[in-house]
């Protein structure tokens, strides 16, 4: 006979300002099996669990229902409590009434009689809920890091100076990713190659440290703890052991005519190259839809001058399979496409560049040695326009609904040091609103308008058109002076939208990690678990979660890898115990459980059962209860009712069913 | 049935997969973006947990709708188990109208945990839909409703 325990939590007012609570608790009482039941107002707190613990011993309780917030949050807490006080902690049910009831709904009586309906379902569950023990898998002591950029690189660091293997994986021929285009950096002015390069290096020579570079993800397998991962490695052309990274080949390649896209198309790159100077590996790769020699087999410049013999016209992609206990996804951003925004002119004039274009322009190492020109005809600007939120907060379904939360500080640190090399500068900025929320942020805001001079006027830019005498005719509104403005400029900079980098969706498809509708990664809980994706042993790093600048990506990659060592710290982990099981006596030997299985779990075997009283040898399914994940699709496929999954049985959701509608 | 359609309450049970639309429906929660009490959750590991059966035992109970949430296409946490639900419930919900249900009865979306405007978007539209049908008298099990 199974003696239930109800226990319904206030949640402050949260649950109780909608729900009656006691009606809650005494309406349960009347349920058959339920010998106990009260409110209190904080269940999940010491007190609360010990109100629990009291109750399972005064009243020897077989199974608890928990009438309180999403089992999301606080399944867990409660089972561990059930545990410690001495019951299955797999007999432990949660009604949502905060969620799913009291949050929703405005009408006590409406959200009370839901409460009862969903504790009453609860304790249909739980009368037939079994004790379960959860198992053990091994944990593969070696890390994934998808992705080369800051975040990427910090996250490794982080977790190879605990003593684990990482290993990363960057799409492109170098580690060091967005923040390597950077020419300085808010809100102390650090040059970003300075503070970047010696990670790379270190990245590079770390003995814990393997990079893969020019190298993509292609398949994951496995689950936490045992991940199987195919990476492509895709053919250099250059070999790696054999490159001294002279430069002699890039300097020499006669095809010289791929826009170069780490500046950002402002110049042109060799069908041979590394993408800057500072490369991590410092060794070149082909670009085979650009080498002459691969398209048409005539050429072979690079080959002939290399001394060192590192040109192989013949590699092929490499797939390589690795091992990982966790995987971290660092993926970064991009800038959005203008298309879509023609009044900008961005596409049809020269002059008109993104933050990031202007970043190549300024920085030393960029196209223009950090001479900043018109594109149009290398002179140099007299007038510079910065149009703020390019696609950002904008609910024209153009661009992104968010806030790119980066470009407001790039912009006065891109006005400041434009003042500083080129006093003689106009610069205004148009922009919607000024934030500046982060230490020492707004203080460098306000040297941007006070200090250094520059001109921020409140207003949206609506159309930016070449004057006759070739400069840029800016037509914008000042909402402040409530009048229209028109302004000749020699360059106009678009403070572009950022998004995450292409290919995002493939990657958390790969790793059954969910994403939401602007493709940022989720985490597990907003404020809680800021740095796990809702799937198991997959964390997240940088901009990939969502856009940050650079010390909180940081801090956020030094998090994700604290949560990847504390994971890879563990010899076992505990599995989940709610798998599948097949009842024998009833399997026919059909094989369709076996065939809807995505993990292999399911075998057949011949096997001795009695049916009917009588010995009988036959082919039978058995679950792996090690590779078995618990998502039920064979309980579904099995049509004698043979399978059946442990913690959601076809009688728990049956009797949840009948709870409901009765 | 002599209700009247303007007090009448539909009973709405929605299966929703644990990684994807549970939890839209939390967030849904926290955000506070109300649809009507008449939906009761039931929390499944997967879409691809939701035997037919369970759908039609509700119906027989006295259900009004039915309504079944997974994650989008390609998004499944367990790789592929979406893709089993929709092909079980194409096949259910063709044969609904011979077994005396309504198709309009039924419905599958997929919600992700990021959706929660979509969850409460979704139940309201579907309550609608239902509420157009009236109650469901034609499968129910009138001696379950006797005591």
């Amino acid at each position: 006979m199974q003696r239930i325990g109800v226990f319904v939590c206030h949640c402050g007012t949260n649950i109780a300002a909608t729900v009656d609570v006691k009606r809650v608790a005494e309406t349960l009482l009347k349920e058959p099996g339920v010998v106990h039941a009260e409110d209190y107002q904080y269940m999940c707190s010491e007190a609360g669990q010990k109100l629990i613990g009291d109750a399972i011993k005064e009243k020897q309780l077989t199974g608890i229902v928990v009438c309180s917030c999403s089992p999301r949050m606080h399944e867990n807490t409660f089972r561990k409590a059930a545990e410690r006080y001495g019951i299955n902690p797999y007999l432990v049910e949660i009604a949502n009434i905060r969620e799913q009831c009291s949050w929703i709904h405005k009408d006590k009586e409406e959200a009370t009689e839901k409460a009862i309906i969903l504790g009453r379902a609860a304790v249909a569950k739980v009368m037939l809920n079994a004790p379960l023990q959860a198992g053990t898998s091994p944990v593969t002591k070696r890390a994934l890091v998808i992705g080369g950029g800051i975040a990427g690189i910090q996250t490794a660091l982080d977790i190879a100076d605990a003593g684990f293997e990482v290993d990363i994986v960057e799409r492109t021929p170098s580690i060091g990713g967005r923040m390597s285009q950077l020419d300085k950096t808010f809100p102390t002015l650090d040059c970003a190659a300075c503070i970047l390069t010696p990670k790379m290096v270190e990245a590079n020579a770390h003995e814990k440290i393997t990079l893969f570079t020019w190298s993509e993800v292609e398949k994951v397998g496995g689950f936490v703890g045992d991940f199987k991962v195919d990476i492509r490695k895709k053919a250099r052309y250059v070999d790696m052991d054999k490159c001294t990274g002279c430069g002699e080949c890039q300097a020499k390649c006669p095809n010289k005519k791929t826009p170069n896209e780490f500046n950002r198309g402002l110049n042109n790159r060799s069908a041979i190259y590394t993408p800057f100077a500072q490369a991590i590996p410092n060794v070149p790769v082909i670009d085979k839809n650009a080498c002459t020699y691969l398209k048409t087999g005539k050429c072979g410049v690079c080959a002939k001058i290399c001394k060192a013999g590192a040109i192989n016209y013949e590699a092929q992609d490499e797939i390589i399979t690795r091992e990982y206990g966790a995987i971290v996804v660092a993926t970064g951003f991009d800038t959005i496409k203008l298309d879509k925004f023609n009044e900008y002119g961005y596409n049809t004039n020269k002059d008109v560049i993104t933050s990031l274009e202007l970043e190549r322009l300024m920085n030393a190492a960029g196209p223009t040695g950090g001479h900043v020109v018109r594109p149009s005809n290398g002179e140099d600007p007299k007038t510079i326009v910065f149009v703020q939120c390019v696609g950002s907060r904008d609910t024209t379904c153009r661009g992104k609904t968010y806030c790119s939360k980066i470009c407001c500080m790039y912009t006065a640190k891109q006005a400041m040091l434009l003042k500083d090399h080129y006093p003689w500068l106009d610069i205004h900025v148009f922009y919607i609103d000024v934030r500046t929320p982060g230490k020492n942020f707004d203080e460098f805001y306000r040297r941007a308008v006070e200090e250094y001079d520059v001109d921020y006027i409140k207003g949206q830019v609506g159309k930016v058109s070449e004057a006759e005498n070739g400069r840029l005719l800016v037509q914008a509104s000042d909402l402040l002076d409530n009048r229209q403005i028109k302004m000749e400029a020699d360059l106009v900079v678009l403070a572009t939208a950022i998004e995450p980098n292409e290919g995002v969706r493939r990657i958390a498809s790969m790793l059954t990690a969910s994403i939401d509708t602007n493709d940022f990664l989720t985490e597990a809980h907003a404020k809680l678990r800021p740095v796990e994706s809702p799937t198991a042993g997959i964390f997240l790093s940088g901009v990939c979660q969502g856009p940050k600048d650079i010390p909180e990506t940081v801090a956020q990659a030094g998090a994700a890898a604290s949560k990847v060592i504390g994971l890879l710290s563990k010899d076992h982990l505990v599995t989940n115990p709610c798998t599948a099981k097949c009842n024998q006596v009833y399997c026919n030997g059909c094989s369709n459980c076996e065939k809807v299985c995505p993990y292999g779990a399911i075998s057949y075997d011949e096997q001795m059962v009695i049916r009917f009283g009588a010995r009988e040898t036959t082919r039978v399914a058995t679950v792996n209860t090690a590779l078995c994940q618990g998502c039920g699709a064979c309980t579904v496929a099995c049509p004698s009712g043979a399978m059946d999954l442990q913690g959601f049985s076809n009688r728990q959701i049956l009797a949840e069913v009948d709870a409901i509608c009765r | 049935m002599s209700m009247n359609n303007s007090e009448w309450k539909p009973k709405i049970v929605a299966f929703c997969c644990n990684w994807c639309s549970y939890a839209g429906a939390d967030l849904a929660g926290s955000s506070r973006l109300a649809y009507p009490a008449d939906v009761k959750i039931i929390r499944v590991p997967c879409s691809c947990r939701v035997n037919p059966m369970f759908i039609l035992r509700a119906f027989q109970k006295g259900a009004d709708g039915v309504i079944l949430c997974g994650c989008h296409p390609g998004d499944c946490h367990y790789s592929t188990g979406n893709y089993y639900a929709r092909r079980r419930m194409t096949t259910l919900f063709s044969m609904l109208d011979f077994l005396g249900v309504e198709k309009n009865r039924t419905h599958v979306e997929w919600v992700s945990a990021a959706e929660g405007v979509k969850f409460s978007a979704t139940m309201n539209k579907f309550i609608e839909q239902v509420r157009e049908l009236g109650p469901n008298v034609r499968l129910e099990d009138i001696r379950c409703k006797q005591n």
